[in-house]
């Protein structure tokens, strides 16, 4: 590729050629972002739309600004994230031993199986009126709907995971003297990993997607999703798409930061997928 | 024990757990201990889906939440399919898409009914467009990595054999993407029918399942808001058996690109 035209960049990193292709690749990922930006920026100054309904990036930033000085939007955004790891740690302890359990025994798999393959194709949402009336407006609908929801990804995939550890490693374990518990922790957790952390991958996702429409149908006092649905009322425009910038960071910062750092540790490690 | 013999009791003991769950709901129903506005028999629920599907309403609510599944899903398909062949062909087209691409994908859908509420009224328009951003990122990104995913030996093969751009495309490229290209639409899919019913609920109109749910709600008609829920995991589950199912075996399993699971 390009690699060697931007060695004349003067850095005073120790290697050159690789720094240069490091700020290529900055510039490289912010390019986008500026023509969108710039078409953006054109659209509200012409005047097309109404200007309360399409504000310049400048009025957005300002109040993104504005909002996080005041301590409105963290304190949305903290609310926010509290909920979805309560939601989360619950669809991952119910969702990943319910699932480790279907895979290790015929008996409850024939039980969970029908039950979840009813549940499962529900769209989550769809449950949200349901926990209102049964658990009232609130936190707790909040929580439990969207720990309900992101366990069936973890469920599903621990099961498949358990189920795919191959039956050789489980016999050579065995013949080699291991007992049941040493089995589970040393042979079929580590080997049903993979497929556990994609499922909790796919869960925190699931739980993040319903979360910000459940925050507008909960009416919670708090939480970025209830902040756009209320700014909607007053056509605060750029108060919205400042919570819509905060939400799009969370997500990303839970996919790069989060995930990948636990897959670096545990799966790539040990050696069962390449990075 | 025979293989038979094995399904035959899966099946007995699904029933049961099913019969028991039934059951153990049936009984709280009934046990008076919670509000029968809340909690509706079994018979309740049956009668009322029966009763709204004879006179058409679910019908109706059903027929206006698939054109707008089907709506935007179509939209997604037709751009998300030439965006991810041309950012897997193009490394400039993925230099400019990739990164917005993955910027967009973390915001949940959700999170632009009210923005596109503002822009686009309350209706059909702004549930589509929800659907539509939903399902075009799993598509664009499937496809993608699905041309990409193309075995780089069978474009070589195919180009010793004397085939041009234009037959490579068709005859190697297409079909090698395609397991990924078919995923990238169930999971499109699967993202639209959520979206639907949310966009459905938060941006009111007068009809859709979600809709429906979500005025049930009001009125504390927990026997129609079970009914629609019904309604709804099983037009999901239809299309992601019938329809995605056969459109496999069409396709890619006579193409012998993936193999039949084993069970």
């Amino acid at each position: 590729m390009q690699e060697a035209v931007t060695t004349t960049i003067a850095v005073s990193a120790p290697v050159p050629a690789r720094s240069g292709e490091r700020l290529r690749g900055i510039w490289r990922n912010i390019f986008p972002f500026l023509v969108v930006g710039g078409i953006w920026e054109i659209i509200a100054r012409a005047g097309i739309f109404p200007h309360r309904l399409f504000p310049t990036l400048e009025e957005v930033a300002q109040s993104f600004v504005e909002l996080t000085i005041a301590g409105i939007l963290p304190h949305h955004a903290i609310e926010t994230v509290l909920r979805l790891l309560s939601g989360f740690a619950l669809a991952a302890i119910f969702g990943v031993s319910i699932g480790v359990l279907m895979g290790r025994s015929r008996r409850a798999e024939d039980i969970f199986l029908p039950l979840v393959s009813i549940c499962a194709p529900i769209p989550g949402l769809a449950y949200a009126p349901l926990f209102l009336l049964w658990f009232g407006l609130g936190n707790v609908s909040a929580v439990l709907l969207v720990g309900f929801v992101s366990a069936f990804p973890i469920l599903f995939n621990s099961w498949t995971g358990v189920k795919a550890v191959k039956e050789i490693w489980v016999r050579s374990a065995q013949s080699m003297g291991a007992d049941d518990r040493r089995l589970f922790s040393h042979v079929i957790l580590p080997g049903a990993l993979p497929y556990i952390l994609t499922g909790l991958r796919l869960g925190l996702a699931q739980a993040w997607r319903i979360l910000v429409a459940v925050e507008m149908l909960a009416a919670v006092p708090w939480g970025l999703g209830w902040l756009i649905f209320g700014a909607r009322e007053f056509l605060n425009t750029d108060a919205m798409l400042a919570g819509i910038v905060v939400i799009a960071l969370i997500g990303l910062s839970l996919e790069k930061l989060v995930f990948q750092k636990i897959e670096d540790y545990t799966v790539v490690r040990w050696g069962m997928i390449t990075s | 024990m025979t293989e038979q013999g094995q399904r035959w009791r899966s099946f007995v003991r699904a029933a049961i757990t099913l019969a028991t769950a039934a059951a153990v709901y049936e009984l709280l129903a009934r046990s008076g201990y919670f509000a029968p506005a809340l909690l509706p028999t079994i018979p309740t629920i049956v009668q009322t889906l029966i009763a709204m599907l004879a006179d058409g309403t679910m019908i109706e609510h059903a027929a206006f939440t698939m054109y707008r599944v089907m709506f935007g899903f179509c939209l997604a398909v037709v751009t998300g399919i030439p965006l991810g062949i041309l950012m897997a062909r193009f490394q400039r087209v993925e230099n400019f898409f990739l990164p917005l691409v993955s910027a967009l994908m973390p915001i949940p859908s959700f999170a632009l009914v009210p923005l596109f509420m503002l822009w686009f009224g309350i209706g059909n328009l702004t549930t589509i467009l929800i659907v539509f951003y939903a399902a075009t990122f799993p598509m664009v990104f499937n496809t993608w990595s699905g041309v990409r995913s193309v075995n780089p030996l069978w474009l070589r093969a195919a180009g010793a054999m004397g085939a041009d751009e234009n037959k490579l495309f068709w005859k190697v490229i297409i079909p090698g993407a395609s397991p990924f290209i078919i995923t990238g639409m169930r999971q499109a899919f699967l993202r639209a029918w959520i979206a639907v019913v949310g966009a459905e609920m938060i941006a009111a109109s007068d009809w859709g399942l979600g809709w429906v749910i979500f005025d049930a709600k009001e009125f504390l008609n927990a026997d129609i808001m079970l009914a629609a829920l019904l309604v709804i995991g099983g037009i999901g589950y239809a299309f992601e058996r019938l329809v995605f199912g056969s459109i496999e075996r069409a396709t890619v399993q006579r193409w012998g690109m993936v193999r039949m699971a084993k069970g």
